[in-house]
């Protein structure tokens, strides 16, 4: 079984090679991306495409340089090699919230963009991730999954080419989160921009991802596409490739 | 295991006496009760003849003093000209002082250029400069200014550079992955962030302003809350002094109330001034 989905894993990165000169539609192209702190090699050498409107899984042992990445491509860290070709602005949704306490939600949700997303703008985004008639409220007043939510009507009413998601969901509780997965499918699935997301969660991977990315030692070292594979196998898959026996 | 911390199980219903008063409302009065009873104490010695109005003019005499001086327009004149002083000096030193901190609190080239000065300057006790001031400045209208507008300066300075200090540079991380202009940054991150910090730093400079003017109005003058209790003493006038003792208390109790309003206009998100959902 393990052999099988080891050769199915050869052939998917083999598929990525020839769709990466067939697709125009990239959301966001990297390659020979490197990056060093000190001496200590966190990215190296590593190339990733994503296309518009496809949903990629990052995971990865803590460490492994998958939030480096991330960071990367959301402009907020300097690569010392390689080459990134991303939309100018992507859209992050960060593990905490980042709302502005002292701005009303659709204050947060068009902030920089007041005069062309507007309060309609806005509140049209707030309804997306069910949180109407709230425009005027503080933040203080949402929990956490509600204040995630906004955090989601920010990223996605600026329309981005480009989604990274950071571990957005760990802080929440279990049910919120499958709550969660379902609103970030569909609103996903809506709006149709690249999304790549970070995550330790190997079930959160497999319910949201077209394609599953495993980083290890700075580099993608295993990339698998859920659609050819039972869950369940996948999932003792991952877990392997994670160093977590759990047969 | 969250509702162990709930405070849904933690409500404290209102205490009531018999009557139907609540406890809270009872207290409330009895907090008003005790000043009054020593108000109606003290006319009462005062006309008794237990205390002699040269030591403590009774309670309805400094009224009357407030009404005569009030009839004349002297009290306002002498009270207009104080707080004019009190305004130029706190807009002076809070602008300097504001300016500052957000320089000094940005940008440590700034830290390193003004911080270490500022903080010997301000280890002097401002009232051991009131000689220098009078030698600088005389004794006029300036001196009076400078000297409130330096008490101003430092507690507004102190607070703004701890304001912006504090603002979570997660927010600020998020400012640049939106692409926030410069202005933006601190229209709608820097300063509403720190404006907590701010508006403390506005409560003890109007404090400290106070004092100042106090002291500054016993330099030579001839008009101001601070000239008529000197003219006063002068001439063993109590019930005056006692009244200027007031009003620089209800003036105290009047720029309290007004950063309250402002605390409440600029921090109604904030949990601690909540006021409910912003209409």
């Amino acid at each position: 079984m393990i052999a099988s989905l080891a050769l199915s894993r050869e052939s998917n990165v083999l598929e990525l090679n020839e769709e990466r000169a067939a697709r125009p539609g990239l959301a966001v192209s990297v390659r020979g991306l490197q990056r060093r702190y000190g001496s200590r090699v966190v990215i190296d050498a590593l190339d990733l495409d994503i296309n518009k409107g496809e949903f990629v899984a990052l995971l990865g042992e803590s460490g492994c340089g998958k939030t480096t990445l991330l960071r990367a491509l959301a402009g907020l860290d300097q690569p010392d090699a390689g080459q990134i070709r991303a939309p100018e602005r992507p859209s992050v949704v960060f593990q905490e919230h980042r709302l502005l306490p002292w701005a009303t939600l659709w204050e947060n949700v068009a902030l920089g963009h007041e005069a062309t997303i507007g309060r309609a703008g806005a509140a049209h985004a707030l309804n997306e991730v069910g949180l109407s008639g709230r425009e005027n409220d503080w933040p203080r007043n949402l929990s956490g999954g509600q204040a995630q939510r906004v955090a989601l009507a920010r990223a996605l009413v600026r329309d981005p080419a480009l989604l990274l998601l950071d571990e957005p969901f760990a802080a929440l509780d279990a049910l919120t989160r499958i709550k969660m997965h379902g609103l970030v499918k569909e609103l996903v699935a809506r709006h149709q921009p690249g999304v790549l997301i970070v995550t330790h969660d190997v079930d959160e991977a497999l319910t949201l991802a077209d394609r599953i990315l495993v980083m290890r030692a700075g580099r993608i070292a295993a990339s698998f596409q859920p659609k050819h594979h039972t869950p369940q196998a996948l999932r003792s898959v991952l877990l392997d490739e994670l160093g977590v026996r759990a047969h | 295991m969250s509702d162990l911390t709930s405070s849904r199980h933690g409500h404290v219903s209102p205490l009531r006496t018999r009557a139907g008063v609540s406890k809270a409302t009872l207290y409330k009065w009895l907090s008003w009760a005790v000043p009054a009873l020593v108000v109606v104490l003290w006319e009462a010695a005062a006309r008794l003849g237990l205390i002699t109005s040269q030591v403590l003019p009774a309670p309805s005499s400094v009224l009357g003093t407030a009404i005569d001086l009030a009839r004349n327009g002297e009290l306002f004149i002498h009270l207009g000209v104080s707080l004019l002083r009190a305004a130029a000096g706190f807009v002076i030193g809070g602008t300097i002082g504001l300016a500052l901190g957000i320089l000094v609190g940005f940008s440590p080239f700034a830290q390193a250029l003004f911080d270490r000065s500022i903080q010997m300057v301000r280890a002097v006790p401002f009232l051991a400069m009131l000689p220098l001031v009078i030698v600088w400045f005389g004794v006029g209208e300036v001196a009076k200014i400078f000297l409130v507008a330096l008490a101003v300066l430092f507690p507004i300075y102190i607070n703004t550079m701890l304001g912006i200090r504090q603002i979570d540079p997660k927010l600020m991380e998020l400012a640049k992955v939106i692409g926030l202009d410069w202005t933006a940054i601190v229209r709608r991150i820097i300063l509403p962030g720190a404006m907590p910090s701010i508006l403390t730093g506005v409560r003890y400079a109007l404090a400290h302003a106070w004092l100042a003017l106090v002291i500054a109005e016993t330099l030579a003058t001839t008009r101001g809350i601070g000239f008529l209790a000197m003219d006063a003493r002068e001439f063993l006038q109590t019930n005056v002094i006692l009244l200027t003792m007031i009003i620089y208390a209800i003036i105290g109790v009047i720029a309290d109330a007004l950063v309250r309003s402002l605390e409440a206009r600029f921090l109604s998100w904030h949990a601690n001034y909540a006021q409910g959902v912003r209409q």
